[in-house]
């Protein structure tokens, strides 16, 4: 199958080993990756904070590249929430008529990574090894925008040499959310404290996400306390295997 | 326009108003703690109910149609209750509500007793009648609690909900004058229970506020725990209910759904231990004259907007407080409203007209959590972020385009509409963050509005090469022989259709 990727404005210019990983999963499974270069946001920031006006060229953006892609793979479940949740209200408001049907064809064929594998693809063993001690946050969009269930916790049983410790608490929402961050710093901290007790309860080595804006926030807070604990995107931890384990540095 | 209520005029700005709350480490505790047993009741309560989600979707029907029709039936209300002997008084704003009670209130005692009125909170009508020299006397325990503490309801179910029973006898040994008293519940709600009666047998006026209003009957209903609210409805002469023009249903069977949803979302019980509904004035039974104040106080100005109006479905459950996470944090003081959490992040400055509680619709994650419990299913994540939108453009026009987020949002925008500029952008971020870099090798100090990041967290450096960059870069070579190697799983399964 020729997937299609959209990497994210943030993990492109933040995270380019989840990219590496997506690709590296999915052309080990035997598909071929589109990357279109003119992509750049979902728009989610603008919309989020209030810009609806300010979002819609992005929303036109994303629709105009992806318009024929068979399927498009998203590693971030908040930007796949925000094209489920808000695309179509966003194209309605446009008034553009074109713009209403472009959404509408093309949202059926938008999968999270994880959610693309499993529901879509049918695999549930990627044939990933990955020795190390994991826990998983169940970020909020994946979970109440996107219903993934179990869905990435099943992909991370199947993962040879992996331990997954379940956290307590695990779809207690961090604090992140966008420029809730920023606008509530303080509160957003404490809402993070909270949260880091249950993942660092867990002892394990890494916290995993569908979502690289939690762990962002999550690793922050880690880093900043000198924990031992790092956090990883699921799907780096699924493109690992036992030849390379896929890590930042393939990105240099 | 008429000032609406005293607290109006205070500013109110949800960072800074949480800011010492967040050093209230006794009160963040109890709010915890409170939150969390009753998240655990409701889960238990709400999961034995196989039919939840389709009554959640009842609920949302006959609110829903109970607003598009509002006008109708507050009519209807009006002459049903008007034929059962009751009567009613309509309020456009909180001061006009405020002078009705007023002036019904008065009688020889100077005091009058209340129950379970969020809306007269909104009014402020407490000050007003003390102002005019009589005394209200909070008969809910929690409201009680509150009103002895002079402090302010936190919680729309359980206003008290920031404190604990050991700060509750700490109160009432000094109001009540009881130094012996012990600190268990039972114990609380005797010297309660003491110091009320007293109360309902001498006071001849009773205030309410109402969960519903029944056109088809013209009967108010009040669901409760205590059986204080039955006192207040039975005992004295005359009762005067307030409430807003939201609370309306249709019909008498509308109950079934509602009484189903409200106590399971609002306190995790199946029903509520006291459900009173009254319907006018029958004689030798009850108060004999009896008043309903209807008050707008702009909530038509919510109906207005047909992107936000579903706040008026709110049945005030609460569940949406207890299970959001910001509010868990904060508490209810730091939403400067009785509407606290989100219910109050969307309601508060719509009530407001925009014109303040602006960052309230800001004060959330977006995280969910509060749609998912919400019984009459209000979307409310999706109306905090209309209300961002009007938050944005209600800025006055000539700051709008130099405020200070909107040139960012802006800058942003013309940077992700050019695929050589965002490239431009990486490569100057990567250049702009070196001298940010610390030794650990991570950002742990920003600048400017940047620095509520890094206030509790470090930020990893851009890498040296964005995914596009290596994208590019990678053999040609690779990518084919990547997808002609044979795959590790079996081709067979991985285009099982989605199921
Ligand atoms: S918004 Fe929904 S959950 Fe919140 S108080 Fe109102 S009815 Fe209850």
């Amino acid at each position: 199958m020729r997937i299609a990727l959209f990497v994210t404005c943030y993990n492109d210019t933040l995270f380019p080993e989840v990219g590496i990983a997506v690709v590296r999963v999915l052309e080990r499974l035997g598909h071929t990756i589109d990357f279109p270069y003119a992509q750049t946001c979902c728009g989610q920031m603008h919309y989020n904070t209030g810009y609806l006006p300010e979002a819609l060229p992005l929303v036109r953006r994303f629709v105009d590249i992806f318009r024929d892609s068979e399927v498009v793979c998203v590693p971030s479940s908040s930007c796949v929430g925000m094209m489920r949740e808000h695309y179509e209200k966003i194209a309605l408001a446009s008034g553009d008529k074109t713009l209403q049907s472009d959404v509408s064809a093309l949202l059926p064929r938008v999968y999270e990574f994880t959610e693309l594998l499993v529901h879509r693809l049918g695999i549930e063993d990627v044939g990933a090894v990955y020795p190390h001690r994991v826990t998983y946050h169940a970020s909020c969009h994946s979970l109440r925008n996107l219903h993934l269930g179990d869905v990435p916790i099943r992909l991370l049983r199947n993962v040879r040499d992996l331990e997954l410790i379940p956290m307590e608490a695990t779809d207690l929402c961090c604090g992140f959310g966008g420029t809730f961050s920023i606008k509530n710093a303080d509160v957003s901290g404490a809402m993070l404290e909270e949260k880091l007790q249950y993942v660092q309860k867990t002892q394990a080595e890494v916290c995993t996400a569908c979502d690289n804006s939690c762990l962002m926030h999550i690793g922050g807070a880690l880093h900043r306390q000198r924990a031992k604990m790092r956090t990883e995107h699921i799907a780096t931890i699924l493109g690992s295997d036992s030849i390379s384990p896929a890590t930042r540095k393939d990105a240099y | 326009m008429t000032p609406t209520s005293e607290r109006e005029h205070q500013p109110l700005d949800f960072p800074s108003a949480a800011l010492p709350l967040l050093h209230d480490a006794q009160m963040r505790g109890n709010v915890r703690h409170a939150t969390g047993v009753i998240q655990g009741k409701r889960f238990r309560v709400v999961g034995e109910m196989p039919d939840w989600q389709l009554l959640r979707e009842a609920g949302r029907q006959i609110r829903a149609h109970s607003l598009d029709y509002l006008d109708f039936y507050l009519e209807q209300f009006e002459q049903r209750c008007t034929a059962a002997g009751g009567h009613v008084h309509w309020a456009r704003d909180a001061a006009e509500a405020n002078r009705i009670v007023l002036q019904l209130a008065q009688n020889p005692t100077g005091r009058v007793i209340k129950i379970k009125s969020m809306t007269t909170e909104e009014t402020g009508l407490n000050h007003a009648l003390e102002a005019a020299g009589i005394q209200p006397i909070e008969t809910d325990l929690a409201e009680l609690i509150v009103q002895l503490g002079h402090d302010k309801p936190s919680h729309i179910v359980v206003p008290a909900l920031h404190k604990n029973r050991h700060q509750v006898r700490e109160l009432f040994v000094r109001a009540m004058n009881l130094p012996h008293l012990g600190d268990r519940p039972e114990d609380l709600a005797e010297a309660a229970r003491v110091y009320l009666r007293q109360q309902f047998l001498s006071t001849p006026v009773a205030i309410s506020g109402a969960n519903f209003l029944i056109a088809e009957t013209g009967g108010v209903c009040i669901v409760e725990s205590e059986g204080n609210g039955r006192m207040c409805l039975t005992l004295p002469r005359k009762l005067i209910s307030v409430a807003g023009i939201d609370k309306i249903i249709p019909r008498f069977r509308d109950l079934e759904v509602m009484l189903q949803l409200l106590p399971r979302s609002a306190t995790g019980e199946r029903m509520n231990p006291y459900n009173s509904v009254w319907t006018g004035v029958h004689p030798g039974d009850g108060p004999q004259e009896f008043h309903v104040v209807l008050l707008d106080n702009r909530r038509t100005e919510v109906l207005r907007d047909p992107e936000a109006r579903e706040t008026l479905h709110c049945i005030r459950c609460g569940a949406c407080q207890n299970a959001c996470p910001v509010y868990r944090q904060t508490g209810g003081h730091a939403y400067g409203s009785v509407y606290a959490g989100p219910i109050g992040a969307i309601l508060t400055p719509q009530l407001a007209l925009m014109k303040r509680g602006q960052s309230l619709p800001y004060a959330s994650t977006l995280c969910g959590a509060c749609y998912e419990v919400c019984p009459v299913k209000i979307n409310i994540p999706e109306v905090l972020i209309h209300l961002r939108g009007r938050v944005v453009t209600g800025r006055p026009r000539s700051l709008r385009a130099l405020h200070p987020e909107a040139i960012i949002m802006r800058s942003m925008q013309w940077m992700f509409l050019s695929e050589t500029r965002f490239r431009l952008a990486q490569q100057f971020g990567r250049i702009a963050q070196r001298p940010w870099i610390r030794r650990s090798g991570w950002i742990e100090r920003l600048p400017s509005i940047l620095g509520g990041w890094t206030r509790t967290r470090d930020l990893r450096p851009l890498p040296p090469q964005s995914f596009r960059e290596w994208f590019q870069a990678r053999p040609r070579s690779a990518i084919e022989s990547a997808s002609k190697s044979p795959p590790q799983v079996s081709p067979e399964s991985s285009e099982v259709p989605h199921g």
